[in-house]
């Protein structure tokens, strides 16, 4: 049985994107850099409440983009999901926590 | 037996699947890279809990002028942490093509195949380029921390300056570990030759640490560079 799943384990891993694929993701990594680091330096941008929640979200794209694609999590076992998404959710869920707590954020 | 035959026999004999079928090795590394995103969150929520906390500058985003009338502008240099930030990204996508090619050993090319289909065939290559922009971001934070000390910023100035240089510090000996473990990879691969099943779990798990240490780096240049 432990075969069985070794096989199907490998079966699943060799089913990874491919060279073009890779491109592809690296061009639009870059492509999010840049609107990012071009809004960092248009003042009207910086001034608007959207500005830090738009930057968290390119940013939390390229980190679901860079986990998904480039570490195999979407083609991957549960368990490393469960690895990696567990301890994920706890450090988010703490440093929200202790921004509170500081009163960095507030309701 | 050939040396890629005689490791691919090795790197087989130390293959250890666990009852879920899963490589008791892989295991660890994503229960590793869970351990070490609490560290890092722990690392940015100090950071953030200072943020705009400090007495004295120089400051990361405005300018400070101390008592004497001395005038620090905003030390953050942009263009420079972008430019590492990019080297960064580009060492990820060669660390997956690194990758490919050890998925790919043994498969025959195609006819006809162009330079670039030649080339993701080599692990050494893209191992070797992997690596060196691993340096190549150490170069540029290493810059960026003597320019920051020139500029009068140290650990003990401020608040921003003691996590500012704890938080990016830590990142950046993840970055060295990264580079060692990569140059070691090459040598192996030089030596005797990535071809087995378990060398290719060998550089699967390198490629998870290191396109960690990527994203890691993608929050903390939005967190600590960008927003102001």
């Amino acid at each position: 049985m432990a075969h069985e799943s070794a096989h199907v384990d490998k079966h699943a891993a060799h089913a990874h994107p491919n060279g073009a694929t890779y491109l592809k993701i690296f061009v639009i990594l870059t492509l999010i850099t840049v609107v990012e680091v071009w809004a960092y330096y248009i003042p009207a941008l910086v001034a608007s409440p959207l500005f830090n929640p738009s930057l968290i979200i390119m940013s939390a794209v390229k980190f679901a983009i860079v986990v998904m694609f480039y570490m195999h999590l979407k083609y991957d076992h549960k368990i490393f999901k469960m690895l990696f998404s567990g301890p994920l959710v706890i450090a988010m869920a703490t440093i929200v926590a202790l921004l509170f707590l500081f009163r960095q954020l507030s309701f | 037996m050939s040396a890629h035959a005689d490791g691919a026999a090795h790197a087989e004999h130390h293959t250890h699947y666990t009852t879920t079928g899963l490589d008791n090795r892989k295991i660890a590394i994503w229960a590793f890279i869970g351990s070490e995103c609490m560290l890092f969150a722990s690392l940015i929520a100090t950071y953030l809990i200072y943020k705009g906390k400090s007495l004295v500058g120089p400051y990361p985003h405005t300018e400070y002028i101390d008592a004497a009338g001395k005038v620090f502008k905003p030390i953050l240099d942009i263009p420079v942490t972008s430019a590492s930030t990019f080297v960064l990204l580009a060492s990820s996508f060669a660390m997956v093509l690194a990758l490919q090619a050890v998925q790919l050993k043994g498969v025959p090319l195609p006819s006809g195949a162009g330079w670039w289909t030649r080339a993701q065939r080599s692990s050494q290559l893209w191992l070797a380029v992997t690596a060196a922009l691993g340096t190549t971001f150490l170069g540029f934070q290493a810059y960026e921390f003597t320019a920051f000390v020139n500029e009068g910023l140290t650990i003990k100035t401020n608040l921003f300056g003691s996590t500012f240089f704890t938080l990016t510090g830590f990142h950046g000996a993840h970055v060295t570990v990264g580079v060692l473990w990569l140059m070691s990879l090459l040598w192996v691969d030089r030596t005797r030759g990535l071809a087995g099943p378990g060398d290719e779990l060998l550089v699967d798990i390198t490629a998870l640490y290191w396109h960690f240490v990527d994203v890691v780096w993608i929050a903390i240049f939005t967190l600590v560079y960008l927003i102001q």
